[in-house]
């Protein structure tokens, strides 16, 4: 018998072909859109054209006589059956329908069943709802005025507009540093709303079956585990006369986390007439009305010595979390891990305090390809660390390496209380700085310079948290955020193994498969990853914050381990020696001492349901579920170098370097598929995204038109490599890969604009930095 | 007026008589009258391309023809593009580079560089990205789309398919 590696089983390391992929290619996916039921019938929201306004009345009957149309639902349907309002994933509430006022523009008011899309589309124009203009608030620092109108005059004792005031840190200790420091550098910055659209938008085919009272929701989540216990405590639904079926997803990037009202409303409208209803968002909708990101509005300073120790970190942010406060947080971090912001630095003194408020803009605040506001976070120190060695006068680099953690501090307990698993800074950034030639690009940036031609090099030296979470701390509305992995050895020696994590196109079918196969040496090939069925997976609370492979990677380990310990008593029976005497090594089980004798695992997993020990139970079959007993912390180093044209403000990304480190990695191939996909949203958002408003709070930008996503046209050829530092908690050493990128890169991109305006005294410039933005400051600056 | 009317048009090579609402696009008739749901619905506004079908030998976002122009034409969808099990050379460069991640994009990024290559059996690095910037894919960062368009293309050089 052929000898078994790891290459052979596909196992962890190899650049395995995803098993998702053929499906895609023929046009097999399966998407939510992709469901055609018998009798089914569609929905179309209609929504508020402003952005604060009494509701006097809704009159639907015009719609009703639209040809087609089957039913309108309003607040006062719902209310019967106590669904008028629904709670948000931070504990607030949030309408279904519009009761007595829209809190926003695009919210949702009225739903319209009819025959086809059309008629559903043209009994929605047909609503006629009286409106009464209220005073708007959009500017988050209005908020808080005295005599700022009360938008939440729905909520029992809210006085004000303010949500909550969170802070960690020692605020004593670090307005002391403050004080006792020799330079100080402070900044002001908004890191903007965003959205993250992915290509598929948000929808569901929900199917209440009066026959077998049942109710089946094929729906775009994240998490349906969690979407249905939610739905289960909030609604008559029970949750094992429930499935909810999370298919193929087009992406989600954290766009399919929250519970949206639309599918409420398709349920509800299913159970009122008894036939399937498909509800599935236009862009607009999507960009206008679902989860947006960010929207951070937050001064960071720093103290330092002069030679350019770092003493202190301050950070202040004003919150903007729109219309009901449905941020994707654990319950106990209102701000999710932004006090992840002292980054890969030693500093010894931090405080971090956040403010959040309501305004009349779309609700959300969530994890945009990224684990609870570390994005925000990032950019805050990798901003702040710039600007201070402008102010030094230091070579960012220089600056970066005397304040890093360094190898030996691992594991390092940061002052705002993380702790840092494993990690070596300075290495990582050794290899970018080598990939790109630092020094050389330096020289040349000085010779351009003296020629008036504008060259920028940014660098981010970014730490990530990655994994929530640990049970002490971590949950969404009480529910642990752990993950289970169950594992099915069948008699021929294949698997079928069913997770609580959703993939959106990271590949887990494959990369889960993948572990599985290193874990029980069998080939990946017959391995069958399932998720996203509630009705067949085990728990989990789903894909989001990079979580997968940190929490439901260890689940598939230890629950593959768990298949092995009875994989031990079954080989020792069928070599007919005592337990003692077998180990597993080579991917088999041996005899100790004696190599040649053994059992592959698909031996004895035919033994284990024809041959079993006497006494042993029948079967090979395991179930997990993992509580990790920490985050784990991926890193690296971004170096961006970009050109500017001096007269228009245009800029080309020369080069971009991205040195990753997330620990053991498991398929090389979609790693670098992951990074390229985060380093362009990062380009997306420093140099593109932003979703804009009047002052009436009107959406200016909520189509594809004007919300811009890069082309092919605009994205660079990234330039990747990366050191390995495993995790020392996680049972093989992985970190978690998804999202890293898109932390990293908005601040190396940005660092790289105010680099090549620096010597004109350029300190900031906000994102999203546009040709427009350049020019004018260069006009300012008198060079254009 | 009728709301409904039949449309006759040769999808993949075969004829097909579709019952269409009048106002119906092209990408709403595929799918929902002619059960081809490889084609994708991203914006409803022309911008991202995932619903790109070739109609008389043009690339065409499918949003934003009426299935009533379509009357007579012969279109070809993602599904049209292997024969039988055996792939197209963009299907299996797809595959090799792994240019793709959640799939929604991918229909419409194998049926346009189709065209492309179509037209232009050896595009630069340059023309592809132009020719593909009608696509947006929110997964791949384009480099693993790049790479395959390039490696079929070779393909398809040295064995026409």
């Amino acid at each position: 018998m052929s000898e078994i590696t790891s290459e052979s089983l596909g196992g962890i390391g190899q650049s395995v072909k995803r098993k998702e992929d053929l499906r895609f290619i023929l046009g097999k996916g399966s998407y939510v859109e992709d469901f055609y039921l018998p009798g089914m019938v569609y929905g179309c929201v209609v929504r508020s054209p402003f952005a604060h306004a009494k509701i006097n009345g809704i009159d639907s009957s015009e719609a009703l006589k639209v040809p087609g149309v089957m039913a309108v639902i309003t607040a006062k349907e719902l209310e019967g059956a106590n669904l008028s309002w629904m709670p948000t994933l931070a504990g607030d509430t949030q309408a279904v329908l519009a009761d007595k006022k829209v809190h926003f523009q695009s919210q949702e008011v009225a739903f319209v069943i009819g025959e086809t899309q059309y008629a559903a589309a043209d009994g929605a124009e047909a609503v006629e709802v009286d409106y009464e203009e209220l005073p708007v608030v959009v500017d988050p620092f209005k908020a808080l005025d005295p005599g700022a109108p009360l938008l939440r005059d729905d909520k029992e004792g809210q006085k004000d507009n303010h949500i909550f005031n969170w802070q960690a840190g020692d605020k004593e200790a670090t307005e002391k540093a403050f004080q006792n420091a020799e330079v100080t550098v402070s900044q002001s910055t908004h890191y903007q709303r965003c959205h993250p659209a992915p290509m598929e938008t948000c929808g569901c085919v929900a199917d209440v079956n009066p026959g077998t009272g049942r109710t089946t929701i094929y729906i775009t989540s994240q998490a349906p585990h969690a979407h249905r216990t939610v739905l289960a405590l909030v609604s008559p639904l029970k949750e094992h006369t429930t499935r909810l079926v999370s298919p193929d997803l087009g992406g989600g990037f954290g766009n399919k986390v929250p519970v949206y009202p639309g599918y409420i409303l398709a349920t509800v409208a299913s159970l009122t007439l008894g036939l399937p209803v498909k509800w599935i968002e236009t862009r607009s909708e999507n960009i206008q009305s679902t989860g947006f990101a960010r929207d951070y509005h937050t001064t960071m300073e720093l103290a330092a010595t002069k030679d350019g120790k770092i003493t202190a970190l301050r950070v202040k942010t004003l919150a903007d979390h729109g219309a009901f406060n449905a941020q994707a947080n654990p319950m106990k971090w209102p701000a999710g891990l932004f006090s992840i912001c002292t980054g890969s630095y030693d500093i010894p003194n931090a405080h971090v305090e956040v403010d959040a408020v309501y305004t009349n803009k779309a609700p959300g605040g969530v994890a945009y390809r990224c684990s609870f506001r570390v994005t925000e976070a990032s950019y805050a120190i990798e901003r702040a660390v710039d600007l201070l060695a402008g102010e030094l006068k230091m070579d960012p680099v220089q600056l970066r390496k005397k304040n890093f953690i360094q190898p030996d501090q691992f594991p390092y307990t940061s002052v705002t209380g993380w702790e840092y698993d494993s990690g070596d800074y300075e290495k990582a950034m050794q290899v970018a700085l080598d990939l790109v030639g630092y020094e050389d690009l330096r020289k040349e940036q000085a010779e351009k310079r003296a020629k008036g031609e504008l060259m920028g090099i940014g660098i981010s030296s970014f730490t990530e948290i990655a994994g929530a979470g640990p049970r002490k701390d971590f949950d969404i509305l009480g529910l642990s955020m752990n993950d289970g992995a169950e594992i099915r050895v069948h008699p021929t020696g294949t698997v079928t193994a069913r997770f609580g994590v959703k993939s959106q196109g990271q590949g887990h079918e494959t990369t889960f498969a993948q572990i599985l196969a290193e874990e029980l040496g069998l080939p990946e090939a017959d391995i069958l990853v399932e998720e996203g069925d509630t009705d067949t997976a085990p728990y989990g609370l789903g894909t989001y914050g990079s979580r997968s492979t940190p929490v439901a990677g260890g689940a598939a380990v230890l629950a593959a381990r768990k298949v092995r310990e009875k994989g031990m008593k079954i080989a020792a029976h069928l070599l007919e020696v005592s337990e003692a005497d077998i180990e597993w090594k080579n991917y088999q089980f041996q005899v100790k001492g004696a190599p040649a004798k053994a059992k592959t695992m698909a031996e004895v997993a035919f033994a284990a349901y024809t041959n079993a020990p006497p006494g042993e139970e029948v079967g090979l079959e395991a179930t997990y579920y993992y509580d990790p007993p920490n985050f784990t912390f991926p890193f690296g180093t971004y170096i961006c170098v970009l050109d500017i044209d001096n007269k228009t403000g245009e800029f080309k990304i020369r080069r971009f370097v991205a040195v990753d480190d997330c620990g053991t990695i498991i398929n090389p191939m979609i790693l670098e598929g992951q990074i390229h996909g985060g380093l362009t949203e990062g380009l997306a958002i420093a140099t593109m995204q932003e979703i804009r408003f009047d002052d009436q709070g009107n959406c200016l930008n909520g189509s594809f038109m004007d919300y811009l996503l890069p082309t092919a046209v605009e994205v660079p050829n990234w330039d990747l490599d990366r050191t390995v530092t495993p995790s020392p908690h996680h049972p093989i050493g992985a970190k978690g890969v998804g999202e890293s990128s898109n932390v990293g890169s908005p601040a190396a991109i940005v660092n790289a604009f105010v680099d090549a305006l620096s010597h004109l005294g350029v300190t900031n410039i906000e994102m999203p930095v546009t040709p427009w933005k350049i020019w004018q400051l260069l006009h300012e600056k008198g060079v254009a | 007026m009728s709301k409904k009317r039949m449309v006759n048009a040769t999808i993949n090579g075969r004829e097909q008589t579709l019952l269409c609402d009048n106002r119906m696009s092209l990408l709403d008739a595929l799918r929902d009258a002619a059960g081809l749901t490889g084609t994708k619905e991203g914006c409803l506004t022309g911008d991202c391309g995932a619903c790109s079908v070739v109609m008389n030998g043009k690339l065409v976002d499918s949003c934003l023809v009426m299935a009533a122009e379509a009357e007579g034409a012969a279109i070809t969808t993602v599904e049209g593009l292997a024969i039988g099990s055996d792939l197209h050379a963009l299907q299996q460069a797809f595959l090799a580079e792994a240019a793709l991640q959640c799939g929604v994009c991918t229909p419409g990024f194998l049926v346009a560089s189709k065209a492309l290559l179509d037209r232009n059996p050896d595009p630069t690095e340059h023309e592809i990205r132009y020719w593909l910037a009608g696509n947006l894919c929110r997964c791949t960062g384009y480099q693993k789309i790049l790479e395959a368009v390039q490696s079929a293309a070779a393909q398809l050089r040295d064995n026409p398919r």
